[in-house]
């Protein structure tokens, strides 16, 4: 049961994934991507890492890959001048290619049988969340905090870089909004007629 | 679920949970057919009209009028648009909305998949409802679409910040991403209840917030009024609905439901003690019944707690205009971010220094 599921979701991630690179339309290749992220947290389930499996779908493909499509939605691509580069780019790509087989077999290779029951998503703990969590917040909690201030000092950098204050944008003030009264905007005139005000 | 197979072998094992997620999906699609109604019904009430009340006695049959209507008409599909994706969205938006029910417990054991990590299921596969909309929108090759699209991605991602954190405080009382442990976790009554937290009386300012903020979210995280800004009609037309038609519309629509009872469910479930009523019986005077009867009194409480939740929903639409997009985008990120941040690290405190009692 278990093998047969294992090969129907591997199946699906090769597919998808070269179905990413042979798309034409770019919003297509970020779809099959998609495709290939979920179903990868499918095969991370089945060795028992269900955690996480979960944080994959919710921070890749709920949040990352969203943001991915937002940002290929608004490209205006011209799909003659896509294609035409492909020959230039292919012996790099190859390069990328073989270097990217060749660490994947090395580390088949290096894992003797590579058996896939041998493995053991939770080490020391009941479930996999436990285990990561032991294994982040106690066993390596200063390198996780100082991973987490790089972030934040990657964060801060990209605000710095794209924060402008342009002079005279007219921009909204909540406060100053919500504290505005009926009395302040408008007021009772009484119009004497044939007068006008 | 899983005992089935073991217990009645491969064949009628597989058979009976084929039969139990049949059951369920009907039970769910005929409860949403009455919820659509309730939703017409309130929302007209409000506003001093009767509502739909021509087919069948009160108008109960409405729903089914409407749905023969929608797979009768002709479905349309724009010269300019990507026919696959367009097609594709409707679909996905409904199969994501029923995978979320998987595990979702309706009463003690009676879920269909009992997961370790169900609360993180439950939000990973609701982040990913956003999809069916973006397609839409995009497949559509039409300029309001495309707009309420473009809206709606933004405005889900930001919700979703908030919702993520406000689940992390609950995790943090119960000690378990189970959604049984966490609903037994609130057993003992109404002020075990994770909304008022009685046990832990400092956390109940703590939580009452967290649950307003969480039900604020789900409206935005459903596209409900007032933050229906991807459909709003004013601007858009009907945003990413705009070129549909017939049974595509219809299985949105439908996905769209399902996802705000998802939401009435998973508050139910985090906040108001899921299908546990709000006086603990004890265990002598339950045991007299067989275990039938109070699992069905289980389920009867679970669903009066959503129905209570959808009725909030459907009085939230008829009676809160609409909001301006960046008072949305300003209320998620600069409001309800910090809040729910604070409320972790002060629950999480707590936690580790006071000591949970349960």
């Amino acid at each position: 049961m278990e093998l047969i599921a294992f090969y129907i979701f591997a199946a699906i991630v090769t597919v998808s994934a070269l179905a990413v690179v042979a798309a034409r339309n770019p919003v297509h290749s970020v779809l099959w991507l998609i495709l290939a992220f979920f179903t990868s947290a499918g095969l991370l389930v089945l060795i028992g890492a269900e955690f996480l499996a979960m944080l994959l779908v919710v921070v890749y493909v709920g949040a990352v890959a969203v943001l991915f499509l937002f940002v290929v939605m608004m490209l205006d691509v011209d799909f003659v001048e896509l294609k035409q580069g492909f020959l230039s780019y292919l012996p790099f790509g190859a390069l990328i290619g073989i270097a990217f087989i060749a660490e994947i077999a090395l580390a088949g290779f290096a894992r003797g049988s590579g058996n896939m029951a041998q493995f053991d998503a939770s080490p020391g703990a009941e479930t996999n969340t436990e285990a990561i969590g032991q294994v982040m917040y106690t066993d390596y909690f200063l390198l996780f905090q100082l991973a987490g201030l790089i972030l934040l000092v990657a964060m801060i950098g990209a605000i710095v870089l794209t924060l402008r204050h342009k002079p005279g944008v007219k921009r909204q003030n909540i406060a100053k909004q919500t504290a505005r009264r009926r009395r302040d905007a408008t007021e009772a005139v009484q119009v004497e007629p044939g007068k006008g005000l | 679920m899983s005992g089935l197979i073991e217990n009645n072998g491969l064949l009628i094992g597989w058979l009976l949970v084929l039969g139990q997620i049949g059951l369920f999906t009907l039970v769910l699609s005929l409860s949403i057919a009455f919820l659509l109604l309730l939703d017409r019904k309130v929302w007209a009430a409000v506003m001093m009209r009767k509502g739909p009340n021509v087919v069948g006695p009160f108008g109960l049959m409405q729903s089914f009028a409407d749905f023969g209507k929608f797979l009768l008409k002709e479905i349309i599909i724009p010269a300019g648009a990507n026919k696959t994706v367009f097609l594709l969205a409707p679909i996905l938006t409904l199969t994501l909305a029923f995978a979320a029910w998987a595990a979702i417990p309706v009463a003690p054991g009676w879920v269909i998949s009992d997961l370790n990590v169900g609360i993180l299921y439950l939000f990973a596969i609701s982040s990913l409802g956003v999809y069916g909309i973006i397609m839409g929108g995009w497949a559509s090759n039409s300029k309001y679409p495309f707009l309420g699209s473009l809206r709606s991605a933004a405005q889900m991602v930001s919700y979703e910040v908030s919702i993520g954190l406000i689940i992390v405080t609950v995790i943090l009382l119960a000690g378990s991403m189970n959604l049984t442990t966490i609903v037994d976790n609130q057993g003992g009554g109404f002020w075990t209840w994770h909304l008022f937290s009685f046990n832990n009386i400092l956390m109940f300012p703590v939580m009452v917030v967290v649950f307003v903020m969480f039900f604020v979210s789900a409206l935005a995280e459903t596209n409900r009024p007032p933050f229906d800004l991807p459909e709003a009609e004013s601007e858009l037309v009907a945003g990413y609905q705009v070129e549909y038609s017939s049974t595509p519309y219809l299985l949105f629509m439908f996905g769209e439901y399902l996802n705000i009872v998802l939401m009435c469910a998973m508050m139910t479930l985090l906040f108001l003690g899921g299908w546990h009523g709000p006086i603990a019986l004890g265990s002598d005077f339950v045991n007299q019944f067989p275990a039938w009867i109070v699992n069905l009194g289980h389920v009867a409480w679970f669903m009066a707690k959503i129905v209570f939740f959808f009725f909030l929903f459907a009085l939230v639409k008829a009676i809160v205009p609409r909001y301006r997009y960046d008072q949305l985008m300003r209320l998620g990120w600069k409001i309800f971010l910090p809040t729910a941040l604070a409320a972790v690290v002060i629950v999480g405190g707590y936690v580790v220094y006071a000591g949970v009692q349960t």
